[in-house]
């Protein structure tokens, strides 16, 4: 049995001595299966993504990703487990205007040992394999600037970086806010069809339910959050 | 290795902005080290420019002025020395050798002096080194002439040419001395001192092409006197501008000094070469520190306008390194992803301003000879050199800590938020 990839129990967190603004008693995505977060802005969608990402510290509880206590790790363990496990997609404005769409890609393989490892031999054309994997097939386009791509085409470029090096985790983050509702569901079905692949398990995070139906399982954030909201 | 790549990139991502901060680095030490050279080629050249002589003697005048002018070729003389006092001095028991001087005239900018053949047996620079000929010979005839190998190469000139002398030092003369042309000799071999900007002719020829003047102008066309008719003549001088001195015994150089200032038939000066160098360097020593002073400065400055440029475009750039901390990087990349790009910054300013250097010093070096007397040489970077080079990067290092340093705590204060 493997550990779920990610496991809240108990959870508390507070900015700085304020009021709870984040009580989860549990929550769970078991290994490979893919959620659907959702939640209004102000909801804590963001401290909790904070905290399964190791850049914020909860006060009380269990954070476990992959079976690893987030609270036993330092700092920088925090941030090496991350690069080396989890995989980010966020809202727009995900690529560096300055690397081409494969060096892009390849980043997470830069600053991860164990990403890399996992590319295989040849990074480059596993970037490119992914890509293509998603629709980006065109040559031209690879080496085009990302500032000439189309936010579509970012974010597969995204999606393809996140999902570089195989991590048992990827986030996305409102990925598909910025798109318009026909290349929503390309998105949607590519990202999902490529962890599939890779056996990621996926955690996204949306407002816009209409794209629950294509999950495994939908979770609300109102439901896993006890603590009351701020007027 | 990683970090420098990125770190090109997004450089090159803000070329402008990188560009001119690289230039204004590169212009700060391309003046820092042009001031170095310059000083240290002033102080080598001051040395080097004549040696083996015992004293200079000229009218009374500064001892830097005279200096100035009978080694230097700047400036004038004030006044004259008779003949007839050099002939009883040079004739001297304690006296090994004199070298006689006569200024005035020039040639295209460069200077003419007038002397006898001891000139090219008894000079000496850098030490022991006398002069030698790189083509032909002394002066056979009385229209010969002599050139040093800086006028020879830039004027183009070989053995045998025609040149014509010109009344006064301006390098734009209106006077000249048309009617007795010289002939090319011998072109000396170059000995990185003023003798290579200088042309040479013997005391007689001097003579010869003023002996129709008087007080700067030619005489009428009728009362001129030909080249070849000047030849009849007598043609020794009746003063020359300064002289040189060798004496048998060192031990006599100073006594031979006080008789010469006391000298009661003419006020003459005379000084002894290294004494007034010294007394020179003393004085524009003053203004080399005082300008090595003002290019660390400007140094400085440079490097505060990358700190500046650094600064400012830390605000903008808070998504790429939000981006890169999504992508794995952990803040300590992102510190040394601003130290590099500090150290990148500053060594390409030094390696262009130390490009540039070396190009102004070679196309300024005839410019710095002709008017300054100092030979630049240009030679690879000394291990002072490097050093203060070293010094820069190693500063800009140091102040790009600021900006690691405030990126760091903004990225750990953004986690993998992006804002925009």
């Amino acid at each position: 049995m493997q550990p779920p990839a990610i496991e809240l129990e108990h959870v508390r967190f507070s900015w700085s001595g304020g009021p709870p603004v984040l009580s989860i008693p549990s929550f769970r995505v078991a290994e490979g299966e893919r959620v659907f977060l959702k939640g209004a802005s102000g909801s804590g969608k963001s401290t909790l993504l904070g905290l399964i990402g190791g850049v914020l510290t909860h006060d009380a509880g269990d954070v476990r990703i992959l079976g690893q206590p987030l609270q036993e790790l330092s700092a920088i363990r925090r941030d090496a487990f991350r690069a080396s496990h989890i995989g980010y997609i966020f809202q727009m404005f995900n690529l560096l205007p300055f690397l081409s769409t494969v060096e892009n890609v390849l980043l997470t393989t830069r600053f991860s040992r164990e990403r890399a490892s996992r590319a295989g031999a040849d990074p480059r054309g596993e970037a490119k394999r992914l890509l293509a994997a998603l629709g980006l097939r065109d040559p031209a386009l690879l080496e085009r600037p990302i500032t000439a791509l189309s936010i579509g085409q970012q974010q597969r470029v995204a999606a393809a970086r996140a999902l570089m090096g195989r991590p048992e985790l990827v986030i996305a983050d409102e990925p598909t806010s910025a798109l318009d509702t026909d290349s929503r569901f390309d998105f949607l079905e590519l990202l999902q069809s490529e962890c599939a692949a890779a056996g990621s398990s996926l955690l996204f995070v949306s407002h816009d339910t209409g794209l629950a139906g294509a999950f495994d399982r939908t979770v609300a954030m109102g439901d896993i959050n006890v603590a009351t909201p701020l007027s | 290795m990683e970090l420098l790549r990125l770190a090109v990139r997004s450089l090159w991502n803000r070329r402008t902005t990188a560009l001119l901060t690289i230039s204004a680095i590169a212009i700060s030490v391309t003046l820092l080290l042009g001031v170095e050279k310059l000083r240290t080629a002033a102080r080598e050249g001051f040395a080097n420019t004549i040696s083996g002589a015992d004293l200079i003697v000229g009218a009374r005048s500064g001892p830097i002025n005279l200096l100035l002018y009978s080694v230097f070729r700047i400036g004038d003389a004030t006044a004259n020395v008779t003949w007839q006092s050099y002939r009883k001095i040079a004739a001297h028991p304690d006296v090994a050798w004199t070298i006689p001087i006569s200024l005035g005239d020039s040639h295209r900018g460069f200077r003419v002096l007038g002397t006898d053949l001891d000139y090219f047996a008894h000079y000496r620079y850098a030490g022991d080194r006398g002069l030698e000929f790189a083509e032909g010979g002394s002066w056979g005839d009385l229209y010969d002439a002599v050139l040093g190998a800086d006028v020879a190469s830039e004027l183009h000139y070989r053995v045998g040419d025609s040149i014509v002398l010109a009344h006064g030092i301006g390098s734009v003369s209106f006077a000249q001395h048309k009617d007795k042309p010289f002939r090319v000799a011998g072109i000396l071999k170059r000995t990185g001192t003023p003798v290579d900007r200088t042309v040479h002719v013997s005391l007689e020829a001097i003579t010869a092409i003023h002996i129709d003047w008087q007080s700067g102008m030619q005489a009428s066309p009728e009362a001129r006197i030909s080249a070849e008719a000047a030849r009849h003549r007598d043609l020794t001088p009746d003063s020359i501008t300064a002289f040189i001195v060798g004496m048998k015994s060192k031990v006599t150089v100073f006594m031979m000094q006080r008789a010469i200032n006391e000298y009661s038939e003419e006020p003459l000066l005379a000084i002894i070469p290294g004494v007034a160098l010294q007394q020179l360097w003393s004085l524009v020593g003053i203004a080399d520190r005082a300008l090595m002073i003002i290019a660390a400065f400007v140094v400085f400055a440079g490097l505060l306008g990358m700190l500046t440029a650094i600064l400012t475009s830390l605000n903008e750039r808070r998504r790429e390194m939000a981006i890169l901390r999504s992508a794995g990087a952990r803040p300590y990349h992102i510190f040394m992803l601003l130290i590099v790009e500090a150290g990148l910054l500053s060594l390409l300013g030094v390696l262009a301003g130390t490009a540039l250097s070396y190009l102004l010093l070679i196309s300024a070096q005839p410019l710095i000879m002709s008017h300054f007397g100092i030979y630049v040489r240009v030679a690879v970077l000394r291990p002072e050199e490097l050093m203060i080079l070293a010094g820069i990067v190693g500063a800009a290092v140091l102040m790009g800590l600021i900006p690691a340093w405030r990126a760091y705590r903004n990225s750990l204060a953004d986690g993998l938020t992006i804002r925009v």
